[in-house]
């Protein structure tokens, strides 16, 4: 059966989990297709904001995400005990 | 020979002795080699890998021409596309590592400790794959056949047999290191133009950052945003406003058509089986975000090559201003690029109101048609404006030299030739691995498995091919049942093997067969019964639409019937075995204790 410790990994893995998706689903479900219209409205440089989130924002905001969980679960392998040699 | 085809045949052939050369270097000796280059490939090398196997000849033709023709509405592929690794390094690749094992339908099959659920698997992997390899060799044949005049047969069997000297001899390892090579091809062949493209509209030579600069003084347009610059001159023309242009008239599509693009790219077997070659868990993670970059350097690049040529477009055919007669182009003093275009059907031109010059507008829009007709134009005379020219052209438009256009050639080989090799690695592992070894010869021998595999890999490839030779009519559509089956099968019944220990083999079986039907039945009932035209009885016409999602973005919807019936089922159904519910806790630990 499962241990107190991996119950305890695991856990923490899907809190970083849901907090990633979260800014997943803004960056680009959000900020690129729901909010666009008021975002328009804004400007960075020629781009109009929803727009740009759209066509570029959000690739950079999902590769920023990836690192930043893969950093997280290392940090979290480690505390755990389950870091691989 | 002219000048182009000496540098084309140079520049090309030299990247295929390259493949060549490291098939010869990457042999594999064993199954696992084969299968998963011995699971020694460094996170970052794997990260360049799975981009130029994800980057198919559509991604590098395709993209840019489909944004410049929808401007904001395709930022759906844009973020569909990518945002799907997102999904894929946190949700699977290192749970699948973990498993370690050499094949996505092995993994069905042990999780839910069944070989009916592992057929399944297969049966999906095989759909998925086969229609994505066609367009492959179908791109490999045209652009063969438009740069090096060589009949489209010819230019099909000579991918043919570059593919099979390096997948037959060195399977995943010989895959992996051709397709670092083919990485560098073709991101070089997309950027450089890029760059001359954008130095030239305004100045800088970063097209992402080009992109929302002003545009230079020789434009005569010095100081004026380059995007609303755009959106004037398609709103002049009658063309929807580019940066608010929506994809299928409604919010509600773009949403379930992007999220249908990332769960389906994070659901393709011939990306999933890449992450298995690295050597550990936390390799799996990193490896995902490395691809992600080496993505995003042509994902951000596509919007400005679209957008730009959408521009040079229109200023060369309407240079003057709208509706004063010298503003229109003369059809007798056409640019080159114009005439080779045409030669291929590519490009179409009618002059409905006999002045001789070139009228291109929306002739749709009733208050630009209004318009028109006091110009005494008789509607849009560009009856054919092929997307896909938009990457090819754009080096001629923008006056490049021959060398730049040769390269943009051998990278649009490149990305054609990495993703079939991809997509053929996963359809005869499948075949080699999962039906012969798994189900009908459990006896085999490594020795024997390795020979089979080769035989598998030689068998697909000649079934490509063949394929490719006489697509079928439908061979474009079928990519939306490549995704739409990832999406409502594959990755809905991984995550759940995952992140549902409860979850057992009915409720699996139950949920792939269902999610599958929901997204068939819903892409034939508007595109006819396997393609069939006539056959389909409602229609693809937009009212009958299901809350206005079009058949494309329906993998979503196929995806959650999924997730729903599987969890009904499961309830009802006796657990999973011990042993399977403490394989669930051992993949979700990078370590064994």
């Amino acid at each position: 059966m499962l241990s107190d410790n991996a119950r305890a990994y695991w856990k923490a893995n899907l809190r970083l989990l849901v907090f990633c998706l979260v800014v997943w689903f803004i960056v680009s479900y959000g900020c690129g297709i729901l909010w666009v219209e008021p975002l328009n409205t804004l400007k960075l440089g020629g781009y109009k904001l929803g727009f740009w989130f759209a066509q570029q924002g959000a690739i950079y905001a999902f590769i920023l995400l990836i690192f930043f969980y893969a950093i997280g679960m290392r940090i979290l392998d480690r505390k755990y005990g389950f870091d691989e040699a | 020979m002219t000048e182009l085809q000496i540098w084309t045949y140079l520049i090309v052939g030299l990247s295929f002795a390259l493949y060549i050369g490291i098939a010869i270097w990457a042999r594999a000796a064993s199954t696992g080699e084969f299968y998963i280059a011995g699971g020694s490939v460094h996170p970052i090398a794997n990260g360049m890998a799975t981009a130029a196997d994800w980057m198919s000849a559509a991604s590098f033709i395709g993209m840019a021409g489909l944004i410049s023709f929808n401007g904001y509405g395709a930022s759906v592929f844009l973020m569909g596309w990518t945002g799907g690794y997102v999904l894929l390094a946190l949700l699977l690749a290192p749970y699948l590592r973990k498993f370690g094992k050499f094949t996505v339908p092995e993994f069905i099959g042990d999780r839910f400790y069944s070989k009916t659920a592992r057929i399944v698997g297969v049966i999906c992997l095989l759909l998925a794959s086969v229609t994505y390899v066609i367009g492959q060799m179908k791109g490999i044949g045209v652009t063969f056949g438009r740069f090096l005049e060589i009949p489209y047969e010819w230019g099909l069997l000579v991918g043919m047999l570059i593919v099979f000297f390096y997948a037959v001899l060195g399977g995943m390892k010989g895959i992996t290191y051709t397709q670092i090579a083919q990485y560098v091809v073709l991101i070089l062949a997309y950027t450089i133009p890029a760059i001359f493209i954008s130095l030239n509209l305004t100045g800088h030579p970063a097209p992402q950052l080009g992109l929302g600069m002003t545009m230079t003084e020789d434009s005569g347009f010095g100081g004026v945003y380059l995007l609303d610059r755009l959106d004037q001159v398609v709103t002049e023309l009658g063309f929807t406003e580019y940066t608010s242009q929506l994809l299928g008239d409604s919010k509600l599509n773009m949403f379930m058509y992007t999220l249908s693009l990332m769960i389906g790219t994070a659901g393709l077997p011939h990306v999933i089986i890449r992450f298995f070659t690295v050597p550990k868990v936390r390799d799996a993670r990193y490896s995902a975000g490395w691809a992600l970059i080496f993505i995003a350097v042509l994902y951000t690049t596509a919007p400005a090559v679209g957008a730009m040529a959408r521009l040079n477009l229109i200023n060369t055919l309407q240079s003057g201003e709208v509706g004063s007669p010298e503003g229109n182009l003369a059809y007798a003093e056409r640019p080159q690029w114009f005439k080779n275009w045409e030669a291929t059907g590519l490009l179409q031109f009618k002059d409905k109101n006999g002045d001789g010059r070139i009228q291109y507008y929306n002739d749709q829009d009733t208050a630009m048609a209004a318009k028109a007709e006091s110009f005494g134009w008789k509607g849009n005379e560009m009856e054919q404006v092929d997307p896909d020219i938009m990457v090819l052209a754009n080096p001629e438009i923008a006056g490049l030299p021959n060398w730049v256009i040769a390269l943009v050639v051998a990278g649009g080989l490149a990305a054609a030739l990495s993703t079939a090799a991809g997509l053929l690695l996963a359809i005869s592992s499948s075949i080699s691995h999962d039906l012969l070894k798994g189900i009908f010869m459990p006896q085999i021998s490594e020795e024997s498995e390795l020979k089979a595999s080769r035989i598998a890999m030689a068998g697909a490839i000649l079934l490509a091919g063949l394929l490719g030779l006489d697509p079928p009519d439908f061979a474009a559509e079928t990519v939306a049942i490549a995704f739409g089956l990832a999406a409502s099968s594959i990755f809905p019944v991984l995550m759940m093997g995952i992140f549902s220990r409860r979850m057992n083999r009915a409720g699996a079986i139950a949920g792939m067969l269902a999610g599958i039907s929901v997204t068939m039945f819903y892409v034939f009932q508007h595109k006819g019964l396997f393609f069939i035209p006539g056959t389909s009885f409602l229609g693809a016409l937009r009212p009958n639409w299901f809350f206005d999602i079009s058949p494309n973005a329906f993998g979503s919807v196929g995806a959650l019937v999924n997730f729903f019936v599987a969890f009904m089922v499961a309830r009802i159904t006796a657990p999973p075995p011990h042993h399977i519910q403490e394989l669930v806790e051992d993949i979700r630990i990078p370590r064994t204790i």
